[in-house]
């Protein structure tokens, strides 16, 4: 049993998805997806502590063996556990919060439906995590995303349906480009295995077709990842697709995504060709610091509070691929960490205004004027974990900033600390004014009666997220200690 | 000759950049789905051809095969059906998208809708 362990993680919610549709009952199916994913949390804990104690856990699908370029490997190192765990855990809350959250925002026939996309989505990306074959990623890639597409789509809203189809248009050029750059690669080396590419390309670098397999890889993970200036697909998806899935795809997603990237770069092409040769770091890190300051800034400017938190995204996705870009141990280490702590904090969000959603039915900011005392509870959710977001101290979100800027005082790089400090600022900006509307200012006049506070099947997984992103704000070791283990396993001393 | 013997790089390039003018040049939401299965198609072509060996013969292992004969390398037409089967899910998820769009804003066409949307 436990030496499947590696493949259950992907096999229990793949089979979990067409059982829901054949249950049939809304309730039963709630229960089935919530065990599914309480049963995937629970395989990554203790995947998490055998990677921890005895190294890489590797796993041969079906027995065959890679040499006859048929077998298809799983492998998890620390990195790759560390994401499966928060991308399950992500994935258990949600589940939990789906069922109350979808009474109000899905007719009652479609949950089975929604159900089995989510579950679907929630294999996909844990394939992409734990498998170690370069066109298995893409298939897995292609899975999450088109599920995604379908759960997008069945926002309230007639927008979402258009927000999901040019999330279709871009994802799908993104997997294609992705496609492309596998296919020049296998045509170059015939193996798709990742340890073996890692021990043949580092010869090939001077070939056109392999960097032109580098260029198409990074541009289509960079499309999946929503990294600036190729963001324009996310603000919309995230606004109009249901509370629950907004919480799950902020959380995971383009988590998800940059770690394909992060492989790509020091597991597959190898650090000496990418960042040495082709100077894809300093893209990177060019990249981000317009990412970080149009992101913070568009936040600000938002009416629209999911909107706001996806432009938030922006700015959180520019941190991580500055982290990745700078390619030192610290730097992606600092990644790492910031790819688990901000999907712990940023799924809270989402999940805190899915409350508010419930109970007021609008996400504008201006319908939560002194909402805070009609719904003490979720809006304490909101702002701890808004304060996490931030970087105050005691938070999940300061461990990773300050790591981030630990990373960049270097004499090169210092003033990316300076915009990581002016963004951190924004953040206040745009987080306080929630904090302002809802705990300072008198309801409006026009409202009627009381907002009663949400229902408790709403709240526990929000204060779930919130609890432990402050638990991993003073306990640093999983996220921390893990994480820059992971790094020096992954850049290499 | 260099060019004939790289005439399947050459069609794929062309149909690849023709796809993706569609997507991007087209307002019609059938023809940016049409566009970005030619785009898809591309790369299957792509895949095939690098199987390709010339003079390569069927790879059917069987013991009244000469030793000397070469095979055609089968696997890059496996990978390539099952990237044929997400194209197909993708093109059938963007169908049903645009049934559903068409329902809720009665139009297909991009700038219409964004009118609708304002």
């Amino acid at each position: 049993m436990s030496a499947h362990l590696l493949i259950l993680l992907v096999v229990i919610p793949l089979f979990s998805a067409p059982l829901c549709i054949l249950l049939r009952r809304s309730r039963l199916v709630w229960l089935l997806s919530s065990l599914s994913t309480g049963a995937c949390l629970l395989i990554s804990i203790l995947l998490l502590q055998q990677v921890y104690r005895s190294g890489t856990v590797t796993y041969m699908l079906g027995g065959w063996s890679t040499p006859l370029g048929i077998g298809i490997e799983y492998r998890l190192d620390l990195f790759a556990a560390l994401v499966a765990l928060f991308v399950s855990l992500v994935g258990f809350a949600v589940a939990l919060y789906s069922y109350t959250s979808l009474q109000k925002e899905l007719p009652r026939h479609k949950h089975p439906l929604f159900a089995a996309a989510y579950l679907l989505c929630l294999a996909g990306l844990l394939g992409i995590t734990v498998t170690a074959d370069v066109f298995n990623l893409f298939v897995f890639l292609e899975i999450s995303s088109l599920s995604s597409y379908a759960l997008i789509s069945m926002g309230r809203d007639r927008a979402a349906l258009l927000a999901s189809f040019r999330y279709l248009i871009m994802g799908t050029i993104g997997a294609t480009f992705l496609l492309i750059g596998i296919g020049l690669i296998y045509s170059h080396t015939g193996t798709l295995n990742m340890s073996a590419l890692q021990k043949v390309l580092p010869a090939l670098t001077g070939k056109a077709s392999i960097q032109a397999s580098l260029a198409f890889i990074m541009l289509g993970l960079a499309i999946k990842s929503a990294l600036f200036p190729l963001h324009l697909w996310l603000p919309s998806a995230y606004t109009h697709a249901p509370s629950a899935v907004s919480a799950f795809l902020a959380g995971t997603a383009t988590k998800v995504s940059i770690y394909a990237l992060a492989r790509f770069i020091y597991s597959v092409f190898g650090k000496p060709f990418v960042i040495t040769q082709e100077h894809i770091g300093i893209a990177l890190i060019t990249l981000s610091i317009p990412a970080m300051l149009l992101g913070s800034m568009l936040a600000i400017k938002q009416q629209n509070l999911k909107r706001m938190l996806a432009y938030s995204s922006i700015a959180q996705i520019g941190y991580l691929f500055l982290g990745l870009g700078l390619s030192t141990v610290a730097s992606v280490g600092a990644t790492i960490t910031h790819l688990f702590n901000h999907a712990l904090i940023k799924s809270a969000l989402f999940l805190s205004l899915g409350c508010i959603v419930y109970r007021t039915g609008k996400a504008e900011i201006s319908s939560l004027s002194g909402l805070a005392r009609q719904m003490p509870w979720t809006m304490a959710a909101f702002t701890v974990a808004g304060l996490g977001l931030i970087g105050i101290p005691l938070t999940a979100g300061f461990i990773s900033k300050w790591a981030l800027i630990r990373a960049t005082l270097t004499p090169d790089y210092w003033p990316l600390a300076v915009v990581i400090l002016i963004t951190s600022l924004l953040a206040v900006v745009y987080i306080w004014r929630v904090i302002e509307a809802a705990y300072f200012q008198p309801p409006a006049p026009g409202s009627t009666g009381r907002t009663a506070e949400a229902p408790l099947g709403l709240l526990v997984p929000t204060w779930l997220l919130v609890l432990l992103s402050l638990y991993f704000g003073i306990q640093t070791t999983v996220n921390f200690g893990i994480a820059v283990k992971a790094a020096t396993a992954l850049v290499g001393g | 000759m260099k060019i004939l013997y790289l005439f399947n790089y050459w069609i794929v390039i062309v149909i690849m950049l023709a796809g993706l003018y569609a997507v991007i040049a087209s307002s019609n939401l059938v023809k940016k789905i049409a566009g970005l299965s030619i785009f898809q198609a591309s790369v299957f072509i792509l895949y095939i051809s690098s199987g390709k060996i010339l003079g390569g013969t069927a790879p059917i292992v069987d013991s009244s095969v000469p030793a000397d004969v070469v095979f055609s390398n089968p696997l890059p037409h496996v990978l390539i059906l099952t990237a044929i089967v997400v194209g197909v899910a993708t093109t059938a998820v963007g169908a049903a998208l645009i049934i559903r769009i068409h329902r809720a804003y009665g139009s297909i066409e991009e700038n219409e809708i964004l009118e609708y949307e304002e």
